[in-house]
């Protein structure tokens, strides 16, 4: 009987593939993400010291 | 804004199983096809991946005429969402269709038309995000942007039928179709379950994705009207 043809590399390329991609995008997700917060955090002390009256008025 | 709501925790864990389940059955469950070898069971998530595509560009068309309807923001934000996922999920369809045909067709690529239609397509919404990138004004990107994604969505069902309008070798495994095509494969009951296990893994992947990155989407206005306010 004839043997199936021998293709488990490209079957572990194309999972390797398929995770990556998927773990790419999290990573690019969770680095946005961070990005944004710090972003935030920092507008945010900006808009504080705006609002604070100044020592010498 | 910061917490992760405990919804979309529970669902990240639901996705994920389901992820780990279907990678499972594709491993140790599914048969090996008895012609093409391992290289067959790229073809689970193959499929899911091009499903997934579809669906966030069908989701953002749909988001696109709410937009035009009720001129509400969130829309412009699920619409960019789904679009966004759905071009990584056709970028892994179209990659894995590649390894398949490599050792199947004997080329990595071939103008073949379901090949083409998906090649436009992402070639089409990844227009759309040029397209947002070179408009300043938030209402008129998002204006635009409902647009485009309406009429793109025509890209969508010129590639889901390609395969069975035009004269194709890619091979239609669902609903039948020319089975001397090479590549060509009958389902046996195990195929099928891994195929479903997998089309609901990537569904639910789509939603919890989705779901970050509408969160994203917000954090990244909350920020932008921080800035305009600081700087008015």
């Amino acid at each position: 009987m004839d043997q199936p043809a021998n293709t488990v590399n490209y079957f572990i390329a194309g999972y390797i593939v398929i995770f990556s991609a998927m773990l790419a995008y999290l990573i690019s997700l969770v680095v946005r993400w961070r990005n944004l917060r710090q972003d935030e955090d920092l507008l945010m002390q900006l808009e504080a010291e705006q609002q604070r009256p100044r020592a010498d008025e | 804004m910061g917490t992760t709501p405990r919804t979309l925790v529970v669902m990240d864990v639901i996705a994920g199983l389901a992820l780990a389940v279907a990678t499972g059955m594709v491993f140790l469950y599914a048969p090996l096809e008895r012609v093409m070898g391992a290289v067959q069971k790229v073809f689970y998530f193959h499929v899911a991946a091009g499903w997934v595509g579809m669906l966030g560009f069908g989701l953002a068309a749909i988001a696109g005429i709410a937009y035009l309807v009720t001129r509400q923001g969130r829309w412009d934000l699920l619409g960019v969402a789904a679009i966004e996922i759905g071009l990584v999920f056709t970028l892994i369809n179209v990659v894995t269709g590649m390894i398949w045909a490599r050792p199947i067709w004997n080329t990595w690529w071939t103008w073949d038309p379901r090949l083409t239609t998906a090649t436009i397509m992402e070639l089409v919404y990844i227009a759309y995000l040029m397209l947002r990138q070179g408009i300043e004004e938030p209402e008129r990107r998002a204006r635009f942007s409902a647009v485009y994604a309406i009429v793109g969505f025509l890209s969508v069902p010129l590639t889901f039928f390609s395969i069975r309008i035009f004269r194709t070798i890619h091979p239609v495994v669902l609903g039948g179709g020319d089975p001397t095509v090479t590549g060509t494969f009958s389902m046996t009951p195990r195929m099928t379950q891994t195929l479903m296990v997998s089309l609901a893994a990537f569904s639910l992947l789509f939603v919890a994705l989705l779901w970050h990155r509408v969160r994203l989407g917000k954090l990244g206005e909350r920020v932008e009207q921080l800035r305009l306010k600081l700087q008015s």
